[in-house]
């Protein structure tokens, strides 16, 4: 790997703090939108939690689980910070994006949708908020409605509008969509659920490592997000519900730490966040990925999100200029830093194994999103996604990589 | 390229991804079936004519990656004109070659996707077309799926 010149754009955050990037310099991970890599500061809060503050939290009166818990109860409330949550119980954790929007559709959705209601998403979901709001649906006898797109790959709010009738219950959309990386007017879609009063659940796997967030100011009903996307460990991640909501809806399981009492023949809920917390926390998660915001916060989420739209530009001013390739999405003034294209007519899923052999690391699929990928006329598309720690030469090594895959496919000359 | 990608995709495979044989419908097919790789989208179904105890005439139509297209192709080429028997027999070898568990010896064409056993992930492209074959044969409605087989 060269240096980076004067012109080009240099990463945001120095590759030297990544220990695997660090450790593999020729590596041009493409693929955040999937999965960050980690700094060494997240890596060392997991590892020094256990050296010093490991205990089950919650349950011991002895000093060290008063530590667990407080470090627990730290982490929950920088991550509601960076989030701009003001009632960190309300900030529950999960195991991610999946999970959050699973709890909602079961636990606030059995509790309120009945036959005859609607619930409405749009083309861009990821399957984590499509498949548990069509399987809802069609247990209750809801009718299940999918607000199309525009041309550009955007929410066509018209249609939008005119689908989320007064018995719509929930409108479910993407912040930011993982496939092609388009941008939603989140406020405006929160106008129209409002209207009617339906719940406005928002999947912010895409915009909390991305922009910054504050879910008070977005007026959503529920946001869901992952840490494992935003530099955190896997495993961990959360949903932020409005408090009177929380409070009236059952709990999503059941166990130890979500009860206040257990009798016989009833049992009563714990407060908030406990009541939807069943089980030992995920301790280590939480204080991972609190070193994962504190790490952003010092970035400065401004600067990360131009970092991105600077690469994304870059990326669609070089993969323009390719021959036989075909960009999705909007352009890359509204969209986030994900590149979805083909090319080709090489299969998604042999570039990919192209890019590879170059140490380009992109995602060949349908990107858990076929609702979008049937709209869009493809069985599968190849994403390249950019993050903090990628500099133009990452973009560079995409295109040289993609001409080699070219000629090796030997296109042209059939 | 490295050798292993040379030896993933061989001429051979490169040329029976752009020039699929007998990628057509089978209006007057005895059965067909469906396999699908929900890890990358692949679909393609698999036609099969059964005469006696021979496959008479084998077919596919579909969409997928250069590894299921390419096996696809040379499956219908292999098994044409073989008994079940036969063709069940051909399958074990081609999955032993493409899992790294046998040689490929008699596989003629077949042998081309010996280099897939050093990539896991691409057992169930080379695979997918052979399943919906097995699965035809077994008069089986639904689709195949690459989960929970391999």
């Amino acid at each position: 790997m060269t240096a980076n010149g004067g012109t080009g754009i240099r990463a945001l955050a120095p590759r030297a703090e990544f220990p695997l990037l660090a450790a593999d310099p020729a590596l041009h991970y493409l693929d955040s939108a999937a999965t960050t890599q980690k700094p060494g500061a997240v890596l060392d809060a997991i590892a020094g939690y256990y050296a010093r503050d490991n205990a089950n939290p919650h349950r011991g009166a002895y000093a060290l689980s008063v530590a667990a818990t407080e470090e627990y109860q730290r982490s929950r409330d920088r991550v509601a910070r960076f989030l701009g949550v003001a009632d960190s119980d309300t900030l529950l954790f999960t195991r991610g994006t999946t999970e959050s929007l699973n709890l909602v559709a079961s636990a606030w959705g059995r509790a309120n949708v009945r036959a005859g209601d609607r619930i409405v998403v749009t083309r861009l979901e990821h399957h984590a908020n499509f498949v548990p709001w069509q399987q809802l649906a069609l247990a209750v006898g809801a009718e299940f409605r999918i607000s199309e797109l525009t041309g550009e790959g955007e929410v066509d709010l018209e249609a939008l509008r005119a689908l989320v009738t007064p018995n719509t219950k929930v409108v479910a959309f993407a912040h930011v969509s993982n496939a092609i990386g388009t941008v939603n007017p989140v406020e405006e879609i929160v106008r129209i659920a409002r209207r009617v009063g339906a719940l406005a659940v928002c999947d912010g796997a895409q915009s909390a490592p991305h922009l910054a967030v504050s879910v008070d100011a977005l007026g959503v009903d529920a946001y869901a997000f992952s840490g494992h996307k935003m530099l955190g460990p896997m495993g961990i991640g959360g949903l932020v519900m409005r408090r009177e909501l929380l409070e009236a809806m059952p709990p999503y399981q059941m166990g130890g730490d979500m009860i206040a009492s257990v009798g016989d023949t009833a049992t009563t809920w714990n407060v908030l966040p406990h009541k939807f917390e069943a089980g030992t926390p995920n301790v280590e998660g939480a204080v991972g990925l609190a070193a994962a915001v504190g790490y952003l916060e010092a970035l400065g989420m401004g600067a990360v999100h131009a970092h991105e739209k600077a690469l994304a530009r870059y990326a669609s001013e070089r993969l323009g200029a390719v021959e036989d390739l075909r960009m999705f999405g909007p352009s890359a003034e509204r969209r986030g830093g994900v590149v979805s294209f083909t090319f080709a007519g090489i299969h998604p899923h042999d570039l990919s194994q192209f890019l590879d052999a170059d140490g380009v690391c992109v995602r060949a699929g349908h990107h858990c999103a076929q609702p979008l990928m049937r709209a869009l006329g493809v069985g599968a598309t190849t994403r390249a996604s950019f993050y903090v720690y990628n500099d133009s030469l990452d973009v560079d090594a995409l295109v040289d990589a993609l001409e080699g895959a070219r000629s090796r496919f030997a296109v042209g000359v059939r | 390229m490295n050798a292993e990608l040379e030896e993933l995709y061989q001429s051979i495979i490169l040329d029976h991804n752009r020039r699929p044989q007998n990628f057509r419908a089978m209006p007057d097919a005895t059965s067909h079936a469906e396999g699908v790789n929900p890890m990358c989208g692949d679909q393609l179904t698999v036609w099969v004519k059964v005469e006696g105890d021979r496959l008479a005439d084998v077919s596919f139509q579909g969409s997928g990656c250069a590894i299921s297209k390419a096996s696809a192709s040379l499956m219908t080429q292999a098994i044409r004109g073989k008994s079940r028997t036969e063709a069940d027999a051909l399958f074990e070898k081609f999955h032993a070659l493409v899992t790294g568990r046998g040689p490929g010896d008699d596989l003629g064409s077949l042998k081309a996707f010996g280099g897939v056993s050093r990539f896991p992930l691409r057992v169930k492209c080379a695979s997918l077309a052979w399943h919906a074959m097995k699965a035809a044969l077994a008069g089986e409605a639904k689709p195949v799926s690459t989960e929970g087989a391999s």
